[in-house]
């Protein structure tokens, strides 16, 4: 009779634990996709005034006024592609020698350092790269490259408009670079995945046909890893978009927009970051800031959306 | 004819070969130039650090409170209001995120819900965090007027949940089927297979997610300048704005005092430090882990 009690008492017991259970783990992932439902919300109705004050106007006007009460997002949008455009130029070949010298070339008792160096310099909090930029990068941009530049392309005709203007030190180019040092890492990280999880059977049979280690890599590895190996660029451009901080210290903080690579200038975020302690609650140039907000949240989550289905597509390719 | 061709053959091939051979040659020196270059601003970021900051790491630093200008300030009050909403976004966060990660491992596997929720933590993931920020200013900063700590702690605990979620749901999908199988013969419910015996056997991985998320929180500054805003005032009232190294050093690093700017160095080698430590030993954690 016991034996028969506790049977018959274990499936009650069962019934209910089970469902609590999966009900609150599916709740806290509900909680995420809240999360995101309410930033995009959120964002948008901060953003309606200017958008209802100054329509489809505010995203082509480059005017940014807080005297008239004018704004527009055209300079700092300007500002956010051509940093990040800098920053994955110089960039993606940076990272790419790095995942093949983790892959392809490094021994293991050395990939194994290298790769933690690596990461390590993913983790370094961005401000830090904002104060090295300014005490470290900015004075050797403007004592030992820009001049250089300036007179040497600055005087070929077609490219003298994008290198013109006074050294500081600061501005698009300075950004751009010191993005570049930063996202480096994350794709470096992205490829060696990439690279590694391909299946040695292909390399060793080019290998066996002769190929020299760049031949794989050319023919062989990079064909075969395409798909991710954009995706991880892409995750790369999503992170240069949205970064605040190392940007804000070397920018120049100017509304402008200027051809010319050392010109200062603004992006999305540093224009919030810079003029948010300015701007009163309720006011225009609040609204403003927060419309600016919103459109930096559609152009990196559009990227980031697009690096995610681009690894995952490359991921399934490959099983 | 033969003869002729054969003889013409290697003399080509040899060219080939010297060609590709120099191609191999030309790439391999560049990809190790930029790996060079790569480890060359890592240790130029760390030696300018070491070398700016070290002399203003004293005992009357991290023991006074920040002052004005010349006034023989200290760092106490943004180390303290640092870890305090580190500590508590950590706390907020991640029952959040491990949950949602045994969800996507354990409950969601090939449903759209879970699938749309993966896609989303892992977008969240390299959001801006500035989005972040300006989301909770508008939520919690703005109805109530005032800045705050506890806006802080929100803003960072978001940053914290996308991080646990992918560690989680990663390190419980390397449990092996059998483990759950074996348990759920013995007659367990699912949600104690998983809890006391996924979870378990993937802890270690799960720790070394949330050690993670505390490393990045930690040097976090755009989502709390518009959140808990700094404070150069002793304040430990999660009510009020509420200090914090990050913070402290964008309002210090680009002042004209000497003694500030002295301050922002050693407040930013102190968070680098140990944001790169904190990085080794979940890292090290982890390898452990995989034996």
């Amino acid at each position: 009779m016991t034996t028969d009690a506790s049977l018959a008492g274990a499936p009650t017991g069962r019934s209910w634990g089970d469902p609590a259970f999966a009900g609150i783990v599916r709740a806290c992932g509900l909680v995420v996709l809240l999360l995101i439902g309410g930033i995009i919300a959120v964002m948008l109705a901060g953003g309606r005034q200017a958008f209802s004050t100054f329509g489809w106007g505010f995203l082509s006007s480059s005017a940014w006024n807080p005297v008239l009460d004018h704004y527009g997002a055209l300079t700092a949008v300007f500002g956010t592609v051509v940093t990040a455009a800098i920053g994955l130029v110089v960039a993606v070949p940076l990272a790419f020698g790095v995942a093949f010298c983790l892959t392809e070339m490094a021994p293991a008792w050395l990939s194994g350092p290298l790769g933690i160096a690596v990461e390590l310099l993913a983790a370094v909090p961005s401000i830090i790269f904002g104060m090295w930029g300014f005490f470290v990068i900015v004075p050797v941009m403007a004592h030992d490259i820009q001049p250089p530049l300036i007179h040497t392309l600055g005087h070929v005709r077609l490219l003298h408009p994008f290198f013109s203007g006074a050294p500081f030190g600061t501005g698009l180019l300075t950004a751009g670079l010191i993005l570049a040092v930063m996202v480096t890492p994350f794709i470096a990280a992205v490829m060696r995945d990439v690279f590694n999880s391909m299946p040695p059977v292909l390399k060793e049979s080019a290998y066996g046909l002769g190929s020299t280690r760049w031949d794989v890599m050319r023919q062989v590895v990079l064909p075969w890893s395409r798909t991710a190996v954009i995706g991880g660029i892409m995750l790369g451009l999503g992170r240069a978009l949205g970064e605040t901080m190392a940007v804000t210290f070397v920018i120049g903080n100017t509304n402008r927009i200027s051809a010319s690579l050392f010109s200062p200038g603004n992006t999305i975020a540093s224009l919030i970051a810079l003029e948010f302690p300015e701007s009163p609650a309720g006011s225009l140039k609040l609204s403003a800031l927060l419309a600016l907000g919103f459109i930096l949240m559609v152009i990196s989550f559009v990227t980031l959306a697009c690096s995610r289905l681009l690894l995952r597509a490359g991921r399934t390719a490959r099983h | 004819m033969s003869a002729t061709a054969a003889m013409k053959a290697p003399t080509r091939d040899l060219g080939l070969l010297r060609r590709r051979r120099a191609a191999d040659m030309v790439a391999t020196v560049l990809c190790f130039a930029a790996t060079l270059v790569v480890l060359a601003a890592l240790a130029s970021i760390l030696w300018t650090l070491v070398a700016n900051g070290i002399g203003g790491l004293t005992l009357r630093t991290l023991t006074r409170v920040t002052a004005p200008a010349g006034g023989n300030g200290g760092l106490l009050n943004p180390l303290v209001g640092s870890v305090i909403q580190v500590a508590l976004a950590t706390l907020l966060g991640t029952p959040i995120g491990l949950l949602a990660g045994i969800y996507l491992a354990e409950y969601g596997t090939g449903s759209a819900v879970a699938n749309a929720v993966r896609f989303v933590s892992d977008m969240l993931l390299s959001a801006p965090s500035i989005l972040v920020g300006l989301f909770v200013y508008l939520v919690l900063v703005a109805p109530f007027h005032h800045f705050s700590g506890w806006a802080g702690v929100v803003a960072l605990a978001i940053l914290v949940v996308p991080i646990v979620v992918r560690t989680s749901e990663d390190m419980l999908r390397l449990v092996p089927l059998s483990m759950r199988e074996a348990a759920a013969a013995l007659g367990a419910p699912h949600w104690k297979v998983v809890l006391l015996v996924c979870v378990r056997a993937a802890r270690r991985g799960m720790m070394t997610g949330v050690l993670l998320a505390v490393a990045r929180i930690s040097g976090e500054t755009a989502p709390l300048l518009f959140t808990s805003l700094g404070n150069l005032n002793w304040s430990l009232s999660l009510n009020r704005s509420m200090a914090s190294l990050p913070v402290t050093i964008y309002q210090y690093a680009g002042s004209p005092a000497d003694d500030w700017v002295q301050l922002a160095w050693t407040a930013a080698l102190l968070i680098t430090v140990g944001v790169l430590l904190i990085n080794i030993a979940a890292r090290l954690g982890l390898r452990g882990g995989d034996r």
